[in-house]
C-alpha cells in the first residue's frame, strides 16, 4: 500500500438559504493516495464544486476532518490555508485563470513568489517547468498570444511547478476542443506516470475514464464507482 | 515579497494609465494648492513683514495729538521719555512745508521734517554724502540740513550740495549732507524732504510742539514695560486725556502680523486641503472599482497561495503609489506656480521644509487612510466566489 496522502472523514457542507438547510456534501469519505489518479464524476449541482473547493483548502467543512499532507486542514486559520494552498495544492481551472498581463514565464512564476523564493530560482523553475510542458519557445508570450490549448499548458505549468502533492483540476478541457483535450489528458497521463498525484473533477465520463479510479457524486454523496487496475 | 507587490502594483497602475491619471489628479491639485498658496502667503507676508522691519523693529512710534492746551508734546517730555529704562534714544519728528531757494531757483511745498541726532545714529542707510546731524546741531539749533535725492536733482543739478547755502522760508542753512534715494515705501518721503535739527525747526515752523516721537528700545524684549512707561509719562503729559496720543508698538504689530500670516496659511491649507481629502475619496473609489474588476485575479492568487496580508499590502500600496505620486507632481506645480506668483508680486519665494513634509506626508498619509478599506475588502474574498464571478 502506498502511502495515503489525503484523507476525507464524514465531511459535511451545510449551506443556509435563510430558514432552508442545505446540505451540499453529506458526510464524504475520500481516501486518495501516492500517485493515484482520481475523477470524480457529477452533474452540475451535485455538490462537485464545493467538493473541489474543500480538497483544494479553499473551504472549510461545517463538519468533518480532513488531513491534507499530515495536516488538519479543517483546523488551520487563513494563513495557514494559504500556505497549504500554496505548497500542496495545484489548481488547474476550467477557464485556465492566468494574469492576462503577465507572460507566461511570469504566471508560472506566481505561486513561486508566495512561496517566497528568490527570483533567480523561480525564473529557473518556471522555465524547466514550460519546457517540459512543451511550451519552451513561449516563454514570454501573453495570455492572448497563446491558444486554449497552450493556455491549459501554462496553468498546468502553473500548477506543477510548486512540486505540489495533488494536482487538482476543474474541467481542465472544458474550455477546450476535443482533439486539444485530449492533448491536455496525454498531458495529464505523462505526468501521472512520472508519480504525480492528480484529482480531476468532471461532468463528461470520457473523460474521467482517463482516470484510474472513479467517483461518482449525486446530491452530495461520494461513492466510488470504478478501480483501473 | 514586498519588491514583488511594488512591482505587481506598479504593473497595475501603468496598465490604467488614463485611468491613474485622472485618480491622481485630485491629490495633485490638492497638494499644488496647499504648496503654492502657503508659500505664496509666507512670500507676501515676509515682504510686509520686512518692509515693517524697516520701520524699525526696535522702535516705538509716539503720536501726540495732545489736547486744545498743549497741542503735542514739549522738550521737557521728549526728555523724560528719554530717561526710561531701556530706552536707548528718542528722535522726534517736526515736520512742515515751505519754500526752499537755492541759487534763485526755488521750490515750494518742500516737506521739511525736524530731526535729531538720535534718528541718524539710528537709522542704517540714510546718508549719500556728508554727514547726518549730530549733538551740537541740535543744542546749538544750528542752521543746517541735509536733503533728499529730489531736491538735490532739482536745485543743484550737476553741483555737489554740501557746503551750500540753501535758504529755508527765507532763512540761510548749510547743507551738510544728502540723503540716500530710496525706493522702499517705508521712507519714500525723504526723497523731497528737507530735515533739519528739529530745535531748529521749533522756530522756523513757529510751533513748539512736537508731535511724533520713535524711542528706540536697547532691550526689545522689554517693549511692553517700555510702552507702558511711555504710556504713564504720555499721560502725565497730557493730564489723563483720553485719545491725546497713541503708541505704536512695532513689536506689537509684528506679532500681530505674524499671526495673521499663520492663521492665513492655516485658513487658506485647510480649505486646499479639503481637495486633498476629495482626492483621497477619488482614490477610495478608484481602488473599490479595481477591487471589484479584479476579484477573479485576486481570487486566484489566494488559490495560488497567497495570504490575505499581501492581497491587502499590494492594494494598499496601488493607492499609496497614486497618493504620493500625485503629491510628488502637485509639490512640483505647486511650486511652479508659487514661484511664478512671488516673481510677478515681487515677493521673495522660500519654500519652506515643513511645508514639503506636510505635503508629501498628508499625501502619503491620504493613500493609506483611503487605501485601506478597499484593501482589506480584497483581502477578505472568498477565494472560491471569487474565482466564480468569471
Amino acid at each position: 500500500m502506498t502511502e495515503q496522502i489525503l484523507n476525507m472523514n464524514q465531511i459535511t457542507k451545510t449551506y443556509y438559504m435563510g430558514e432552508e438547510e442545505q446540505v451540499v456534501l453529506n458526510q464524504i469519505n475520500l481516501t486518495v493516495h501516492k500517485g493515484d489518479f482520481v475523477a470524480i464524476l457529477g452533474p452540475s449541482g451535485s455538490g462537485k464544486s464545493t467538493l473541489m473547493n474543500m480538497i483544494g483548502c479553499l473551504d472549510s467543512p461545517t463538519s468533518g476532518t480532513y488531513i491534507l499532507s499530515e495536516q488538519k486542514v479543517d483546523e488551520l486559520d487563513e494563513s495557514e490555508l494559504a500556505a497549504i494552498r500554496n505548497k500542496e495544492v495545484g489548481f488547474v481551472f476550467q477557464q485556465f485563470q492566468l494574469l492576462p498581463r503577465l507572460s507566461a514565464i511570469q504566471n508560472v512564476e506566481l505561486p513561486l513568489v508566495y512561496a517566497k523564493l528568490p527570483e533567480k530560482v523561480r525564473k529557473q523553475k518556471a522555465q524547466d517547468m514550460l519546457i517540459r510542458v512543451g511550451l519552451g519557445g513561449k516563454l514570454h508570450n501573453r495570455p492572448n498570444q497563446l491558444s486554449g490549448g497552450q493556455q491549459q499548458r501554462v496553468a498546468i505549468a502553473r500548477a506543477m511547478v510548486t512540486e505540489p502533492t495533488i494536482l487538482l483540476a476543474d474541467e481542465p478541457t472544458g474550455a477546450l476542443d476535443q482533439k486539444t483535450g485530449q492533448q491536455i489528458m496525454d498531458l495529464f497521463h505523462e505526468l501521472h506516470e512520472e508519480g504525480k498525484t492528480i484529482i480531476m473533477i468532471t461532468h463528461d465520463v470520457e473523460i474521467a475514464k482517463n482516470a484510474s479510479r472513479i467517483f461518482r457524486i449525486l446530491d452530495g454523496k461520494l461513492q466510488e464507482e470504478y478501480v483501473y487496475v | 515579497m514586498f519588491k514583488e507587490n511594488i512591482k505587481m502594483s506598479w504593473m497595475n497602475l501603468i496598465h490604467n494609465k488614463m485611468r491613474s491619471f485622472l485618480t491622481m489628479l485630485g491629490i495633485v491639485i490638492g497638494v499644488a494648492s496647499i504648496i503654492a498658496l502657503i508659500t505664496i502667503v509666507k512670500g507676501a507676508m515676509n515682504g510686509m513683514t520686512s518692509e515693517f522691519s524697516s520701520f524699525g523693529a526696535d522702535k516705538i512710534t509716539v503720536q501726540a495729538t495732545g489736547t486744545p492746551l498743549k497741542q503735542g508734546l514739549i522738550a521737557s517730555d521728549i526728555q523724560r521719555l528719554s530717561e526710561i529704562d531701556n530706552v536707548a534714544g528718542v528722535s522726534p519728528t517736526l515736520t512742515g512745508k515751505t519754500t526752499v531757494v537755492y541759487n534763485g531757483s526755488e521750490k515750494t511745498d518742500v516737506f521739511i521734517q525736524g530731526k535729531n541726532n538720535v534718528y541718524f545714529s539710528k537709522t542704517d542707510d540714510l546718508i549719500e554724502t556728508g554727514r547726518g546731524l549730530n549733538i551740537l546741531d541740535i543744542e546749538n539749533k544750528n542752521k543746517v540740513c541735509l536733503i533728499g535725492s529730489n531736491i538735490a536733482n532739482d536745485l543743484f543739478w550737476g553741483e555737489d550740495p554740501i557746503g551750500k547755502k540753501l535758504l529755508i522760508a527765507g532763512v540761510t542753512y548749510t547743507v551738510i549732507g544728502t540723503l540716500q534715494e530710496s525706493g522702499s515705501f517705508s521712507d519714500a518721503s525723504n526723497n523731497d524732504a528737507v530735515i533739519i535739527p528739529y530745535t531748529t525747526s521749533m522756530s522756523l515752523l513757529g510751533t513748539g510742539y512736537i508731535s511724533s516721537v520713535d524711542v528706540y528700545m536697547s532691550d526689545a524684549n522689554k517693549s511692553e514695560k517700555i510702552t507702558s512707561d511711555i504710556e504713564s509719562v504720555l499721560n502725565q503729559a497730557f493730564n489723563y486725556k483720553d485719545g491725546s496720543f497713541t503708541v505704536i508698538n512695532m513689536q506689537d504689530m509684528l506679532a500681530s502680523m505674524n499671526k495673521i500670516t499663520t492663521m492665513l496659511s492655516l485658513m487658506l491649507g485647510g480649505i486646499a486641503s479639503i481637495s486633498l481629502v476629495v482626492g483621497g475619496i477619488g482614490i477610495m473609489n478608484m481602488m473599490l472599482v479595481s477591487v471589484t474588476e479584479r476579484t477573479t485575479e485576486i481570487g486566484l492568487r489566494k488559490a495560488l497561495g497567497a495570504e490575505p496580508k499581501r492581497i491587502q499590502q499590494q492594494f494598499l500600496l496601488e493607492a499609496v503609489f497614486l497618493s504620493l505620486f500625485g503629491g510628488t507632481i502637485g509639490f512640483l506645480f505647486g511650486t511652479l506656480i508659487a514661484f511664478a506668483v512671488c516673481w510677478l508680486i515681487g515677493a521673495a519665494f522660500a519654500l519652506s521644509v515643513s511645508t514639503v513634509i506636510l505635503a508629501l506626508g498628508f499625501s502619503a498619509a491620504i493613500g493609506i487612510i483611503f487605501g485601506i478599506a478597499p484593501a482589506r475588502k480584497a483581502s477578505r474574498l472568498n477565494p472560491i466566489d471569487a474565482l466564480r464571478s468569471v
